[in-house]
């Protein structure tokens, strides 16, 4: 069995200030084979994905490639040493044609070829079923082409290892089944593919055998017809896991009183993001979702309510009171709160800590010069770090240093914290793991039970239907449809968001 | 989470303290300090064998004052423009996450503000409307100055010019409106009393413009304490869009923060005009802009904006005006005298850099592996 | 009233120029109607250039350093102001650029307008050549004055200039006249590699190096700083040794050094421990002169507009016209030469 050993990490290390990302953990990846890594975030995935890859230098350990001990000290000696990556975010370069992106760094000698490199290119492109031509320009394919052209360069390289950080979370279903069998193909030739994924589905199609992490250290190795999914889920979660059926909508959206004055209301609102006017309201305790393609304007609805781009028009009351909100601090002065989509770029202040990232909004509803004492800002953080179970070693680490889900229960708790009357979510769920997903989406209906409006924004239709009780339907910058009770299921959506008026 | 901590703080104490201390950001700047205390008593030692340099005394002035003086005394009297001004850097700095570069040039329009003001007046008139004359003269040199700072973050916050660029401007047409404000004369005060600001004050012993610092120090430090602009300003450096989601205005934060230094600029520039009863339009304050940004960046600070320590770069503005009083003091020639400073500042810089700092907690790190390890192999014996 | 109203102009072109903003290189005082040209790079023609001159007038362009660069500039400009007017016979073009290339730009221009003189003080000393040529040419003349250039003197008719050697030189015979048993000098140079730091300089290091009883305490340079200057003297005191002759390269530098001696309660001046020596002739400084504060201060004449009428007008006794430079002592200097000869 060991001759078929082709990756072996043993007692790996790794420590970040204040936080132990990695400690002692193994993992065995054999030819051949599809290896699910799986585990919350914040459980260390990312972080052995990079000591493999050398964007980190591990703290202990040894890594063995085919037996032989290797010290991977960059990207590059990775590279070298045959083992390829495509991360999450697309890592080539926009401004470069497809084919340039492909053989970027790897050509031989001071020469080259560019219309054999062309040929190359479009051949691989095309036995990939790729919809992309290699003069192509990168940055002007979508997302998720860039992604399949970043696997295509992976595949090209001739790699023995080829990482996979979760691939498929900006592929449509099609898109999935390519790169499923594009996977199968590359376990025939003896490649052996690490798979790093949210989607559980997805591993129970693919996988041979799993691997499962929690805080940083194993829990173990499975083969995948012994491990069924609660079980999985359970192991991730280090708890028997609350299945995701109970928090089906016993949430009562009968209760709701349409007929009252809503609580926020928006008539022909216009924003200068391209979004054409449009009318939305929302009543104490509801929580209704915008859908729609990305760039449909759902996410620019809800910055138009927020006042986080420049409102061109349009007339808000809330409570039936008219208002003037330009700014986020108007929105959030009349008891709105907006987590953005983005969380990097728009919701995190990266380098703070994460109290000071909970208290952020509360303290500037209460002003430059009123600021809390350190015992307050204190008391709320520790409060809120309790509530929504946020990993972290302390309340003074930089918000920078947790993972993901735990990044995005941070501002969470500062939108929580300022004790908002309604709380716009845009995907508070992306990139983030199935427990914490189901964390946020019984916090959406505790919170609605408790008499707060939400409007709750996520790529995954299963998550809306679960929780909103009715859904703003929009393509191309315009509200085409608005679906409650019956009408809300798969097919309804799917139907309004493509746009079949029948 | 308690595992983590458990896993951290499981070195012995000793050497968790030292390791804190080494990694606190004050650490560099004070043993920078140190350093040149120690290596100007072995100096004193070795050439004259006696202990001069910490020697302070009290001694009649010129004007029949008794005033302390000594090495020391003269470092923290003459450091003071610079620790005025790093305190108004480290907040651009902060909030821009780039530096002005103006100060020396906006010190010399302070200055010759307040020269035009005071030299109207003869040296006789009564105390008290001296005193007037000379807060009228601050006042104004505050309000031209922190204009200038306005203008100068203006050009940052709303037309988003890079900050040095921005700066760039009054660096090169700063000293020429301060000559212009004067009409380019020699201006000389004879009142004695003009040159209290920057000397002693009769009766008491210690320097003014240590008490002006020491005042602005504790205001900032007030300031900082009552006020949300330490929050503001290190969440606009850091992430600007996030923060204006949150509801601060990250342009008004940015010109605030250029304001501030104006008015520092202008509190120097009083006493740098002070010191001598003059101005000489081409050479005040010459350089400071850099010795004011060296300062910030020895206070390890990043220079990209975000988090700040303030005690960090006032000390830092102590250590540079340390070494320049060192280099004096060592008869360290005149052509040579920039490039040791050079040295000087080059081996701190390195000291307190990102690489250095990651360098150390790698070492740390891996000393934890090894604990780990060896308590695994523990376990399975 | 007049001075209130300067006052409040000034103020308004600054706010104009805080909120001006991007208008701002538009808005530099030269706008204001009582500033002196700054900037640079500004032309300022005075009289009108394009005018023959047919009225019996002699043309001269004068192309000079910036007046905001020194005290000594300013006064220099405005002795050239004063001289080269119509009531003396003159329509003079200045311009002003701390450039050299903008310099010769200038100079180029002043012969496109046929100019009779071109009066240059060059802010460097190549790339001449081909611009004088062309004056040559066009049968213009040319006169330096306080900077030389590395030209073919045959370009020029003549250069008047001042000899900072001899300035030291006679600094430096003055204080061996005083006849001290022991000197021990603090000495406080400018920019270093300066024309008048090294002329300064020179004389000094020689004198030191001759004579035994010469030495030197220390020797730094204060960039012309006064602040700096006082520093370095405060640095001196504090270490504890002793001296009795400060030797400051210009006046600003010597005001630092002195006001670093009050605050240690040093005396200088006249019959007093501490000899101190400027540079330069500033009024104030023959001022603390006449008042016996100071010692000896030497001239470094900016007055070279009456020598450059007098070769226009009489013609040409010399190539090189070194200036005749005072330095002058305390003990009999008179109010007259500080009303003279201040600058």
């Amino acid at each position: 069995m060991t001759e078929s050993v082709v990756l072996e990490m043993r007692g790996i290390c790794k420590y970040f200030p204040g936080v132990r990302a990695l400690e002692n953990v193994d993992f065995t990846l054999r030819e051949g084979e599809i290896h699910a890594l799986m585990g919350e975030n914040g459980a260390g995935k990312s972080t052995l994905i990079k000591v493999l890859t050398g964007v980190y230098p591990k703290d202990g350990g040894e890594i063995k490639l085919a037996g032989q001990p290797v010290h991977i000290k960059s990207p590059q000696d990775a590279q070298n040493e045959g083992i390829a990556t495509v991360y999450q975010e697309i890592t080539l370069c926009p401004n470069l044609t497809v084919a340039e992106n492909m053989y970027i760094g790897r050509t031989r000698g001071a020469f080259t070829n560019w219309k054999r490199m062309n040929a190359d290119a479009d051949s691989i492109l095309e036995e990939l079923g790729i919809p992309a031509r290699a003069k192509d320009q990168l940055g002007n394919c979508s997302i998720a082409v860039q992604q399949m052209v970043a696997i295509a360069r992976a595949v090209d390289m001739d790699c023995k290892v080829l990482i996979l950080d979760e691939p498929t979370s900006s592929l449509d279903e099609q898109e999935v089944q390519k790169l499923f069998k594009l996977m199968r193909d590359l376990k025939e030739k003896g490649v052996g593919i690490i798979f790093v994924t949210h989607f559980l589905e997805q591993v129970y199609e693919v996988c041979d055998r799993i691997t499962v992490l929690r805080d940083g250290a194993l829990v173990g190795e499975y083969i995948i017809e012994d491990l069924p999914r609660v079980q999985l889920v359970s192991k991730m979660l280090g708890k028997d896991f609350d299945d995701m059926a109970e928090i089906k909508s016993d949430s009562d959206a009968e209760k709701v009183d349409y007929n009252g004055t809503p609580v926020y209301q928006a008539i022909n609102l216009t924003g200068t993001t391209g979004i054409k006017p449009f009318n939305f309201e929302i009543h104490k305790g509801e929580v209704n979702g915008f859908t729609g393609l990305l760039g449909s304007g759902r996410s620019e609805s809800v910055r138009a309510i927020f006042g986080a781009d420049r409102v061109a028009g349009g007339k808000v009351m809330i409570n039936g009171e008219k208002v003037k909100i330009n700014k986020p601090l108007d929105a959030m002065k009349h008891g709105i709160s907006y987590l953005p989509e983005d969380r990097k770029n728009d919701g995190i202040v990266g380098d703070l800590s994460v109290r000071d990232n909970i208290i952020l909004a509360l303290q500037v509803m209460k002003g430059f010069f009123r600021p809390f004492t350190k015992a307050q800002a204190e008391a709320f953080a520790d409060e809120y770090i309790e509530l929504l179970n946020i990993k972290t070693a302390s309340a003074d680490t930089p918000i920078k240093s947790l993972s993901g889900g735990n990044q995005q229960k941070v501002i969470l708790a500062r939108w929580l914290l300022a004790d908002p009357v309604y709380l716009i979510l845009d995907e508070p769920t992306r990139g983030i793991d199935v427990g914490t997903k189901v964390e946020i989406q019984k916090l959406v209906l505790k919170l609605a039970a408790e008499g707060k409006s939400v409007t709750f924004i996520s790529s995954e239709i299963d998550e809306m239907i679960r929780t909103c009780s009715r859904l703003v339907v929009m393509r191309d910058g315009k509200v085409v449809g608005e679906l409650k009770g019956d009408d809300l299921n798969q097919n309804k959506i799917m139907a309004t968001i493509a746009g079949g008026e029948s | 989470m308690s595992n983590n901590q458990k896993a951290i703080s499981s070195g012995n104490s000793v050497k968790g303290f030292l390791s804190k201390v080494v990694h606190n950001q004050l650490f560099i700047p004070i043993a920078a300090l140190l350093l040149l205390v120690v290596f100007n008593a072995f100096a004193d030692i070795l050439l004259h064998s006696d202990t001069s340099f910490f020697k302070i005394v009290l001694e009649p002035s010129s004007t029949g004052n008794m005033v302390l003086s000594g090495n020391l005394i003269t470092i923290i009297d003459n450091a003071s423009e610079l620790a005025l001004l790093a305190i108004g850097m480290t907040l651009v700095t902060s909030a821009s996450g780039g530096q002005d570069i103006s100060v020396g040039a906006t010190i010399a329009i302070a200055g010759s503000t307040i020269l035009r003001i005071v030299k109207g007046y003869s040296s006789d008139i009564s105390d008290g409307k001296f005193a007037g004359v000379i807060i009228c003269a601050f006042l104004l040199a505050i309000v031209v100055s922190a204009l200038f700072g306005a203008f100068n973050g203006a050009l940052v916050a709303y037309f988003k010019i890079q900050p040095m660029v921005a700066t760039l401007i009054l660096f090169t047409a700063g000293r020429s409106i301060a000559a212009w404000i004067n009409n380019n004369d020699n201006i000389s005060i004879n009142d004695s009393r003009f040159g209290y600001f920057g000397n002693f004050i009769p009766g008491i012993p210690v320097p003014t413009p240590v008490f002006i610092t020491v005042i602005c120090l504790i205001v900032i430090a007030l300031v900082l304490k009552f006020t949300n602009l330490r929050l503001y300003s290190q969440a606009v450096g850091i992430n600007a869009s996030s923060s204006r989601l949150n509801g601060i205005n990250p342009k008004t934060i940015k010109l605030l923060s250029f304001i501030i230094l104006g008015i520092c600029v202008a509190v120097c520039g009083f006493i740098k005009v002070s010191r001598t009863s003059s101005i000489t339009y081409a050479v005040i304050a010459n350089n400071i802009e850099m010795d004011a940004i060296l300062a910030v960046a020895l206070g390890g600070n990043n220079l990209g904006g975000g988090k700040f320590n303030m005690t960090a770069s006032v000390l830092g503005a102590y250590v540079i005006q340390f070494l320049t009083t060192t280099l004096f003091r060592m008869k360290v020639s005149s052509s040579a005298i920039s490039a040791y400073k050079a040295i000087v500042v080059i081996l701190l810089i390195i000291m307190s850099s990102p690489f250095i700092r990651k360098w150390l907690a790698d070492m740390k790190n891996k000393r934890l592996a090894a604990k780990a390890e060896a308590r695994v192999g523990k376990e399975n014996a | 009233m007049k001075k209130l109203v300067k006052m409040l102009v000034s103020s308004a072109v600054i706010g104009a120029m805080a909120f001006g903003m991007c208008a701002c290189t538009q808005t530099t005082p030269t706008a204001a109607p009582t500033a002196a040209p700054t900037d640079g790079t500004t032309a300022a023609t005075e009289a009108p250039t394009d005018a023959p001159a047919a009225d019996g007038l002699i043309k001269v362009g004068i192309i000079n350093n910036d007046p905001n660069e020194s005290g000594y500039r300013t006064a220099n400009d405005r002795d050239m102001k004063a001289t080269f007017t119509e009531e003396n016979g003159y329509e003079a073009s200045f311009f002003y650029s701390l450039k050299n290339e903008d310099q010769i730009a200038a100079a180029q221009k002043f012969i496109q307008d046929e100019v009779d003189y071109l009066l240059i003080s060059a802010a460097g000393t190549s790339g001449w050549d081909g611009v004088l040529e062309q004056a040559q040419k066009a049968g213009i003349k040319v006169i330096l004055f306080d900077r030389t250039i590395d030209a073919d003197p045959s370009l020029y008719e003549a250069s008047i200039v001042s000899d900072m050697a001899k300035e030291g030189q006679q600094a430096v015979d003055w204080l061996a006249s005083q006849n001290l048993s022991e000197y021990k000098i603090v000495h406080i140079q400018g920019v270093m590699g300066s024309s008048a730091q090294i002329g300064r300089s020179g004389a000094l290091d020689d004198k030191v190096a001759a004579e035994a009883n010469w030495s030197i305490v220390t020797q730094q340079t204060a960039e012309w700083s006064e602040e700096t200057a006082q520093q370095i003297v405060q640095a001196v005191i504090d270490s504890g040794e002793t001296f009795n002759v400060i030797y400051a390269e210009n006046d600003n530098m010597a005001k630092g050094a002195v006001a670093a001696l009050d605050k240690a309660n040093i005396s200088h001046g006249v019959g007093k421990d501490v000899i101190v020596i400027g540079f330069d002739c500033n009024t104030w400084a023959l001022e603390e002169l006449l008042a016996g504060n100071w010692n000896y201060d030497g001239q470094c004449n900016p007055f070279q507009a009456s020598y450059i009428d007098n070769i226009i007008k009489n013609g040409v006794t010399e190539k090189v016209v070194i200036m005749e430079e005072k330095g002058f002592d305390a003990t009999t200097i008179t109010a007259d030469d500080v009303a003279n000869y201040g600058i």
